[in-house]
């Protein structure tokens, strides 16, 4: 379809990059992304996606939004407290650029709903704030071969890797399986500075265009991780492991697990 | 010997083992680390066999959940 002057206007930016042109800014408005949590790392990434006229965002999450969201959580304001975050979030999406579909999914993402949810887009991003979540998100995309954005953020550090089928590794095969509840810090417990998951969400969201347009090389086999205090960026370079439960050559996952969640995360929740 | 962790050089006694390292280095959680020497995953039951040279560059990986609440 073509572009309205509206829409090369509202893409110039996009356009004027050779990279990307007004074939690349189709390819962007022909794809999809599903954004797994509507939080620290989701809203600045739904903000981005949502500017940049990617065709269809879904957003997925079961929470509401609570004042303590606010410190990091951009795309909702005060006036949503208490509404549910995906409907917070299209509400913003819809505002900034009418030509997205945004369709908010307002439910947990378990294993029974996952594989059906992760089937309708090109690029999934992992938003979720738990492992229990990671995992579920990871082994779904692996089973199901899409590729997705993972990212961690905690205090002044954050971490982000690309998962591509049959390239590079996947989440499980840098990390085993979920710690146990309350074994690893999160950020309820131990705080994150605010201004991370706009680092770090703006990054997933940058990895979703770079796989929608095919432009650049995406963060496949490579694990970035940055920290605010000393300001530095760190690459660490990983492998596809064979002996991965679900990625590996003789895989043991055929279906994606609901583990466990961390006790207090679950008392704390807010619904 | 030398050995480069996370980007940075630093200088430690021969024959160090990855399970002293993570002692000498004060890791946090240690058991839900993953270890990289020279971009290979060291397994936690090979921590104490697996002997450290000069030039190896290990990593730490960390779990690092956040995002969503």
């Amino acid at each position: 379809m073509a572009m309205t002057n509206e829409q090369m206007e509202r893409y110039s930016r996009h356009i004027l990059l050779k990279q990307i042109g007004v074939k690349g800014q189709k390819k962007i408005s022909n794809g999809s992304v599903l954004i797994i949590g509507a939080g620290g790392l989701g809203a600045p990434a739904a903000l981005y996606l949502a500017a940049a006229g990617v065709g269809r965002i879904g957003i997925a999450d079961a929470d509401t939004v609570d004042l303590s969201n606010l410190q990091r959580q951009v795309i909702h304001t005060t006036v949503d407290i208490g509404k549910p975050k995906v409907e917070s979030a299209a509400e913003t999406m819809r505002a900034i650029n009418s030509d997205v579909e945004v369709v908010p999914i307002h439910d947990f993402v378990n294993s029974s709903n996952v594989m059906d949810l992760i089937a309708d887009y090109d690029f999934i991003i992992d938003g979720t704030d738990n492992f229990p979540a990671k995992f579920l998100v990871n082994d779904a995309c692996v089973l199901g071969g899409k590729p997705f954005s993972h990212a961690g953020i905690l205090r002044f550090d954050g971490q982000l890797m690309t998962y591509v089928p049959g390239e590079g590794p996947c989440y499980r095969c840098l990390f085993k399986e979920p710690p146990p509840a309350n074994a690893v810090p999160t950020c309820s417990q131990a705080g994150v500075i605010g201004a991370m998951g706009g680092v770090i969400g703006s990054l997933q969201a940058m990895e979703a265009i770079k796989y929608l347009t095919g432009v650049g090389d995406l963060l496949t086999g490579r694990l970035l991780t940055y920290n605010a205090l000393s300001m530095k960026f760190h690459e660490i370079k990983v492998k596809h492991d064979p002996d991965c439960a679900v990625d590996g050559d003789h895989p043991t996952i055929d279906h994606p697990i609901d583990y466990e969640q961390a006790v207090c995360d679950l008392a704390s929740h807010k619904g | 010997m030398k050995l480069n962790i996370a980007g940075e050089e630093k200088t430690f006694d021969d024959g160090l083992t990855v399970d002293k390292l993570i002692e000498v280095e004060q890791v946090e959680n240690p058991e839900y680390v993953t270890v990289s020497v020279n971009d290979e995953f060291v397994r936690t039951p090979l921590y104490g066999e697996t002997v450290l040279h000069d030039g190896d560059q290990v990593e730490f990986l960390y779990f690092m959940g956040g995002g969503a609440r």
